[in-house]
Order: C-alpha cells, then structure tokens, then sequence
C-alpha cells in the first residue's frame, strides 16, 4: 500500500462570464490524473504554467473539488471520510506554497506561525508548545532571536524556512512543496534544497514536489510525473526519465532547458506554438499540434498509458519507441516511424 | 569587433529613508559590436539599474549618479541631454522588459504602438509607418498582417507579447538591445523560442544584446561575453566558457556551484552568510565577508578590475595573487 494513490483523478472548473454570468465554459484542469507516492519518497509533479500540477496539489490538500477519481491516504479514501475523520487524516499532509510574503500572516510573529497549528490540533501545554516550537525552528536553521519578529523582518530564504518549519510542526507524513524555491535566488535555493533533504532523510517525510524547474527536480526527485494541460504524460523513476524520455514532450522540454555549461552548446530544442487552451483542448493527444510526429491516430484517439520499461507513457508512439540507448537529443532526432 | 558600449567604474546612489542606497559601486563592461553579454547575478545585486541608467532613466532626485562613464560609440552619455536621450532610446538603444503585459499599453492595438514609435523616431508617415511595423514583426516572427498588427497586448500569448516588445524596440534599427530578464515571466519551452530569436536578431540584423538574467543556463547558452554582478560591482567580466568554467572571482565559482543542474540535493553546495544590505556595505570587497579565500587586504581595499586573459577581467585580489594575471593592456 502506497502511503498516497491518486486514480483517476479529474477537476473541472466551470467560468462564468458576461453579465448573465452564465457560460458552459468548462476549464479542463486535471483530466485522469494518477499516480502514487510511497513513504519516504520524493514525487515530482513537472510541468509548464497551466498544465494543472498546482491543481492536483490542490486536490489533495482537500482545497480543490474533484468531478471524479479517488484519493487515498494510507489506504482511506479521502472524499468518502466525515469531517472530522478527514480533518485528522489532513494533520498528515502539509504544505509549503511558493511566495512565503504571502503565505505567512504579516501581523504574526514567527513563535505564532509555527506554533498556531499545533494550537488548532493538540491540547499541549504553554510550555510543551514553546519547547517545540523552538526545536522546530533549530531544525529549519532559525535560532531563539528569530521567535518574536514578524515576517517582514526576513528574506525570502529565511521566510520560506518559517513556512517550513509551520508545515512540519504536526509531524506530517506527506509535505506538498508547491514550487518552494521558485521565488528564490540560486544561492537561497541550494539551501532550502539542502534543509529539505536532510529534513526528508531525518523525518521520514514523503514529498509531492511541484516545480517546473527541470533541473531543480532532477536534483530532488525519486520519481517524476511529467505534466501537459491537464494530463500526465510520462511518469516513472527520476533517472529514466531524466536520461531517456519516453514522451515526446519530455523530449522536448528537457530540450527546451538551458544547460549552465557553455561548452555543451547543442542549440536549444525548439517547441513551435503555445499551450492549447484548457477549455477547448485539442481532440485526441492534447500534445499532437505541437508534437514533431503526429500521425492521423493522434489527432483522432486518446492514448492510454502504458506501461514501457519501469514508465508509464501516454503515447501512441510508446511502443515503437526504441528506449535503449537513446538520448534526449537523439530521440528528438529519430525518424517518425510512421510519416503522419 | 570595435567596442560599442563601454561603461567604466559607474557608481550609482538611490535615496532611501534609511540612507542613501550605494545601487552601483564600480560597474565596468563592454559590449562589443554584434555581442551578446549578459549581465548575471542574484536579485538586488544592480543588474536592471545597470541596464536602465545606460538609458539614463535612473533619475534625480531619487537616484544619482556619482561618478563613471557610459561610453557609446565613443561618446559619454551621461553628458547628453535629456532630449538627446530621448532621441538615442528606441533608436539607437532599445530595451525590452521581463514582464511584457506590463510594457505594452492595454488599450491601444500593438500595431499601432509599433507606428507610434517608428513616427515619433523617423517622422515618417502613417502608412510609411506601417510598413516597418510590419518589417519588424516579421523580423521577430509573427505574422506580418495586418490581424496581427489589430490585436490588443491581452489577446496575445506571453511568448507574442515579448516578440512584439522586441518588434517595438527594433523597429527603428537600434543597434543594441538591452533585454532585461526577457524570458523569465515565461514558460522553458517558450523560453527556448525567445532565446532562438536573440540568436536569430544578432545572425540576421546584427543586433548587439545586453541580457540582463538571473539564470546562468540563459547565459550559457545564449551569451559570447557574461558580467558576472556582486552587490553592485562586477565582479568578474569575460567570455562565457571561461567565466563559468575557469572561473577566477571565488563568487562566479560559489554560484556555479549553487546551480542544481546534475547535482543531487545532498551534493549540493551553498554560499555561507547573505547579501549584504547596500546602505550600510562591507568595506574594501563587498563580497568578503562570504568568501573563503577572503584576507586582510580585501577588507581594506577595494580590488580594481585585472586583465586575466583576452577580454577577461577579475576584481579580486586572492585571484590576483593566484598569478596568471596580466598587467591591463592597452584597449583597442
């Protein structure tokens, strides 16, 4: 039993517009999304800016509604508990949002933002609850002089260890980085990275680390559910997929990325056209307008993941794919089995 | 390649409430005709107010400049007037900004704000105008139709949007762009195209480029030249594969080696202490209180750019000491 399984999952969000307020507009956010994380493991869910990853992070967190599809945590589905029940199973899932200005309260001090969950969930006594908080902050690097300064008085970094430290303070389970490191500098962010892995390795923490900095997720990942408008398109272990990409899109957006060496100056890949539209999204593989070899199955059917190596793929090319000893240059490169 | 832009040891000062500001201690750079150098470095270290005081909109009473020059085409800038300025942005300078919904005006067709500027700057006609707005889009890779030229900036994609940004600021034929964090509003896939098309501009239109970024993949991959930026100075200036790989500044050494890039989370390396607050600066180098290699002389002295190699240059007196230097050769 892995300690959270996603299947099947769908969100939809429905827009109103003009001054009726009435549209049947629906946004596809999330569409058939699955995927499980085992305890103790790093889940990254990658991909570009409305793909839907925060929306799953979302759902999971109980914050979005789900049109359909189960989450499970340690084996309970989330959606059939009754509140109360629910609310106990949340106290182990937390999260870490990407701007720390805006997700700590300004008018509170450091000691009240981490110690205000273990106010709402546990009857500790004032001085059980100083004690922890301070070793909460010792863990996150932050020291006593920290306790009673608001979040203003601190950078980025130091903020988003507060964020930290509130998240961990009900020794959770499963932590929801939503890009934690998106609104730091390089510096700040090899930091926060360092403390997360050592906090994973201490406290047994699973994470479902949401980025779309390829390069930052290689360096955190166990495994890697690669995301495009609303669907996942390839997922499986960080290392295969970072060293053979099975999609298309993968393929082209591990392409896409910069590499910091100058002297493996390949020419960056280029993806012609934008993102479709979640609310109309192209019939059959929402990839195939802007997938280098479409055939006319693409754009006709759906593919259904399948299983390739240890990965899921949602391609119609999965099986004829060759995975042994390609690189994500060449895969780019290959010919189109059949010319679409 | 003669050098277009030089700027030699700018200092800048913003007013503050808490003190006069010191932005810009000893900014030294060159762009060379048909280069590309990017100006990298983390949040806050002087990048973008490089960037806009070349175009002289770092303004008095809230900034001022206290000393240096900006050289272009061998004139110094900071001696024109403020109607010469306008007369050299846009048309002879150009700068393009990170975020491109907050550049273009919402209200009026792009089209027209690309006419707007070729008119103001050639005095041309309207459908003379037209013509260059459309020469422009195309040069930038939109559709030079009318359709494109009637949209309004919402209607575009964030990629379209910097492609028409770029489309406005050469539209009159600058000679060099100063792109300010072009690609980081956008997604990496996108990201590529823009980065292709700053390739594409300096090949075909001979466009020499300022890229101001945080992200040294861009920099890598996109630049001939990087400037490396520590709290205000630059602190190492050279050709892009030797900066980042023979680094000799102990700071382009410590980001490098920040960069998650085929790293695992527990092999990665972290620079000690923060940047420093720039209305109270450490003396002598500003970067020696976070180096490793930092001894009494840096704490007192301010290191003075060092020829290290062909269009190389170090301000560092441990990286001095370390030998290989050269004595600074005459400039050409």
């Amino acid at each position: 039993m892995s300690l959270l399984e996603v299947d099947g999952l769908t969100v939809h969000f429905r827009i109103r517009r003009g001054l009726s307020r009435r549209s049947d507009d629906v946004v596809h956010a999330v569409d058939d999304v699955s995927f499980a994380i085992e305890e103790g493991e790093t889940l990254a869910l990658v991909g570009e800016s409305g793909c839907g990853k925060t929306t799953v992070a979302r759902a999971v967190l109980q914050l979005a509604q789900s049109a359909s599809g189960s989450i499970r945590f340690q084996g309970k589905g989330l959606a059939g508990m009754k509140p109360r029940e629910r609310r106990a199973a949340m106290r182990d899932i937390q999260v870490v949002f990407q701007d720390p200005y805006s997700s700590l309260s300004p008018r509170l001090t450091v000691h009240d933002l981490v110690a205000e969950p273990l106010r709402v969930h546990s009857h500790m006594r004032a001085r059980d609850l100083e004690r922890r908080v301070l070793s909460l902050l010792e863990m996150v690097g932050l020291g006593t002089q920290h306790l009673w300064r608001r979040p203003h008085e601190f950078s980025g970094g130091q903020c988003q260890r507060i964020a930290i430290a509130r998240a961990l303070a009900l020794e959770p389970k499963l932590v929801v980085l939503d890009e934690p490191t998106s609104a730091l500098d390089v510096s700040v962010q090899a930091r926060i990275l360092v403390l997360l892995d050592e906090l994973q390795e201490r406290l047994g923490l699973a994470y479902l680390f949401i980025a779309h900095d390829l390069a930052v997720v290689e360096s955190v990942s166990d495994s890697v559910a690669v995301m495009y408008l609303g669907q996942i398109a390839e997922r499986g272990p960080a290392g295969e997929v970072f060293d053979q990409p099975g999609h298309p899109y993968t393929v082209a957006l591990l392409g896409s990325v910069p590499s910091p060496d100058p002297e493996a100056r390949s020419g960056m890949r280029v993806l012609e056209g934008d993102v479709p539209s979640a609310i109309t999204p192209p019939p059959g593989c929402r990839f195939h307008p802007r997938c280098p070899f479409c055939m006319p199955i693409c754009e006709a059917e759906p593919p259904r993941p399948r299983m390739v190596g240890g990965r899921w793929i949602a391609c119609h090319l999965a099986d004829d794919f060759d995975l042994t000893g390609t690189t994500p240059g060449r895969a780019a490169e290959r010919t189109v089995p059949h010319a679409g | 390649m003669g050098e277009l832009l030089t700027v030699q040891d700018l200092k800048l000062e913003f007013r503050s409430m808490r003190g006069l500001v010191k932005a810009l201690d000893g900014v030294n750079l060159r762009v060379h005709e048909r280069e590309i150098l990017g100006l990298v470095g983390e949040s806050g270290c002087g990048k973008t107010v490089t960037g806009l005081a070349i175009l002289g909109l770092v303004q008095r009473p809230q900034a001022e400049i206290t000393g240096g020059e900006i050289r272009f085409r061998g004139e110094n800038l900071l001696e024109r007037s403020e109607t010469a300025m306008q007369r050299l942005r846009g048309r002879e300078i150009s700068m393009v900004f990170q975020d491109p919904l907050a550049s273009l005006n919402p209200v009026f067709q792009v089209g027209d704000q690309i006419v707007d500027v070729v008119r103001v700057h050639k005095g041309v006609s309207r459908k003379e105008a037209k013509e260059t707005a459309r020469r422009a889009l195309a040069a930038v890779g939109l559709p030079p139709q009318d359709e494109t030229l009637k949209r309004y900036p919402h209607q575009l994609s964030g990629g379209m949007r910097q492609r028409a940004c770029m489309a406005m600021a050469l539209a009159c034929g600058s000679p060099l762009l100063i792109a300010d964090e072009p690609t980081t509003a956008l997604d990496v896939t996108i990201q590529a195209q823009i980065l292709n098309l700053l390739l594409d501009l300096r090949e075909s239109l001979g466009v020499a480029q300022v890229l101001i970024t945080h992200n040294l993949g861009v920099a890598a991959q996109t630049c001939d030249r990087i400037a490396v930026m520590y709290a205000g100075t630059v602190v190492e200036e050279g050709p892009v594969a030797v900066v980042l790989k023979h680094s000799r500044h102990p700071y382009t050494v410590a980001l490098y080696e920040c960069l998650p890039h085929g790293r695992t989370a527990s092999e990665l390396k972290t620079i000690p202490g923060t940047v420093p607050d720039l209305i109270d600066p450490p003396s002598g180098c500003r970067f020696h209180p976070r180096c490793d290699h930092a001894f009494d002389a840096c704490a007192t002295a301010k290191p003075r750019p060092v020829q290290v190699g062909e269009r190389h240059w170090v301000s560092c007196f441990w990286a001095e000491q370390q030998g290989g230097t050269r004595p600074v050769e005459a400039e050409a």
